[in-house]
């Protein structure tokens, strides 16, 4: 049920302003990460898999606290830790909540070919519906973030859904209930998003970090996921967040413009010899008739 | 696996040669059909539904393709030699225009085996089953290649369906219609004399050793002495 249905219009016999009005500012909501205050205790990744009910299978270790190598299909949640070096010598410790980032502009939405296999909701949630998935990974190469995963079993493609059955419901994600340090919010895009430049800046005033800066990339419109980073002019430290998230133009001007056209350039074949037929005629073997010398 | 050839024909196509051809035609419209649904939302959901669903033409797809691709390469191998392109059909390509528009009754005396136009058709449709394949391979698994090849291999994979789809209409065009007598050469596999020495004039001339120009006068000497009677 979208939001905004069952808000009280009217009340009988009430006196002054219906209770809750205009309580809904905003329909799209977003997912704060601040990773500068994320302490990698991974309470979050073990909410993910234990709310989306997903079977555990075993992992590989690369010498790092990371869970395993990358998000899978049964694992949408990953801390993913970097020990980074600076120029002087120092270390950073760096850790960045992996998972779908809810692209305005989703990739995956724009090179899926399966009818209704993606959708987005006004709210900004982009949701994979795996009964009408079949299986091809367009999603795969379209993503700019590597987030869908193809699961060999099923056939299908599998991600994070911000938790679209809980939101629908008025909760917030199962990772940002279990987040102990407040480094995860969830709330609106607006606000989330002024949250964001407020604690960005007071890490570039006062915490000694004057690149800091808030993560929501425009080459994909904005990402209903957005982060605080130490670095913003380095997003690629924070395990391969991309600088510059593009969608393959393939994706966008192939499919809605130039397959239509060649399609129709390719049946106008058809016409052309039924015309061709009718002007020219058939080349009949000659003489053309049943003349034959034997 | 045999001919049939009666009285006043020719063979044209072994049966190992139509065998091929079908196998080629059975897999191309398989593969066209079930790739068209992947290709636009317009043709999704009609076409998806010949397959047994969505998810099984996306499994099917593939295969079908390779379906293709292999009795294509069996078929390159049989062709090799009346495909190879020669010196004659750079000429057939200025004669193009008085071809297409039906000016003359009898191909040039040069003509082989096959013409030009078919040659062309046969090597433009092996460079885009090349193609197909190649841009197919990372469509099929996306993430041993990585996103930029694949986004390429979509683009080149659809260039060359558009360009065989073309091929392929204009290929039943000339096989049916446009030349009537010519299907039977790829369903039963012979052709009448008087359909080789029309359109084929070197190769009547190198299988019957006769001379296809002189035949063809002494035949229609004969159709006009027979109405002349009627």
């Amino acid at each position: 049920m979208p939001p905004g249905v069952l808000q009280i219009k009217a009340m009988s016999g009430h006196a002054g302003t219906v209770p809750g009005r205009g309580v809904q500012r905003e329909e799209e909501v977003c997912k704060y990460i601040d990773v500068t205050t994320c302490i990698g205790c991974k309470a979050c990744e073990v909410a993910c898999v234990e709310w989306n009910d997903m079977p555990f299978q075993q992992t590989s270790f690369d010498n790092t606290y990371q869970t395993m190598p990358s998000t899978a299909w049964n694992y949408w949640n990953l801390i993913k830790f970097n020990e980074h070096q600076h120029d002087d010598g120092t270390l950073q410790w760096l850790m960045r909540k992996d998972q779908c980032m809810h692209c305005e502009d989703p990739g995956c939405l724009r090179a899926c070919p399966a009818d209704g296999a993606i959708v987005q909701y006004t709210n900004g949630i982009v949701d994979f519906q795996q009964e009408n998935c079949i299986g091809c990974q367009y999603c795969v190469s379209g993503c700019p973030f590597d987030i869908p995963k193809f699961n060999g079993a099923t056939k299908k493609v599998y991600k994070c859904t911000l938790c679209s059955d809980r939101v629908g419901q008025g909760l917030e994600p199962a990772c940002i209930k279990s987040c102990p340090t407040g480094c995860l919010k969830f709330g609106t895009k607006t606000d989330m998003r002024a949250i964001a430049d407020k604690r960005a800046q007071q890490l570039r005033e006062h915490s000694g970090f004057p690149n800091a800066g808030v993560y929501d990339p425009p080459s994909v419109h904005g990402t209903h996921v957005i982060y605080v980073l130490h670095d913003i002019t380095h997003p690629e430290r924070y395990g391969g967040l991309p600088a510059n998230p593009q969608i393959p133009v393939t994706y966008t001007f192939w499919k809605r413009v130039a397959k239509p056209i060649g399609l129709l350039m390719a049946l106008a074949a058809a016409p052309i010899a039924f015309f061709h037929y009718i002007t020219e005629g058939p080349k009949e073997a000659q003489p053309p008739d049943s003349g034959l010398p034997q | 696996m045999r001919t049939v050839v009666h009285t006043g024909e020719l063979v044209r196509h072994p049966a190992y040669t139509r065998i091929l051809h079908w196998a080629v035609a059975i897999f191309f419209v398989l593969s066209l059909l079930s790739g068209f649904a992947i290709y636009t939302p317009w043709l999704f959901q009609p076409l998806s539904a010949l397959f047994g669903g969505a998810p099984m033409t996306r499994l099917l797809h593939p295969w079908f393709s390779l379906g293709f691709v292999m009795a294509f390469a069996l078929q390159t191998l049989n062709w090799l030699q009346p495909m190879t392109w020669t010196s004659d059909d750079r000429r057939w390509l200025k004669h193009l225009k008085a071809y297409v528009t039906n000016a003359e009754r009898l191909e040039p005396e040069y003509v082989d085996f096959f013409n030009a136009g078919q040659k062309l058709y046969f090597w433009t449709i092996a460079a885009s089953a090349v193609v197909f394949f190649v841009s197919g391979i990372p469509m099929w698994f996306p993430r041993t290649f990585g996103r930029t090849i694949v986004a390429i291999g979509y683009v080149l994979h659809d260039l060359a369906a558009l360009t065989m789809l073309v091929g392929f209409i204009v290929h039943i065009y000339e096989g049916t219609a446009a030349q009537p007598g010519t299907f039977q050469a790829m369903t039963r596999g012979t052709v009448e004399k008087r359909w080789a020495w029309t359109h084929h004039p070197a190769w009547y001339r190198r299988v019957t050793g006769r001379d296809p120009r002189a035949d063809y006068e002494q035949a229609r000497r004969r159709l006009a002495e027979r109405r002349s009677d009627a």
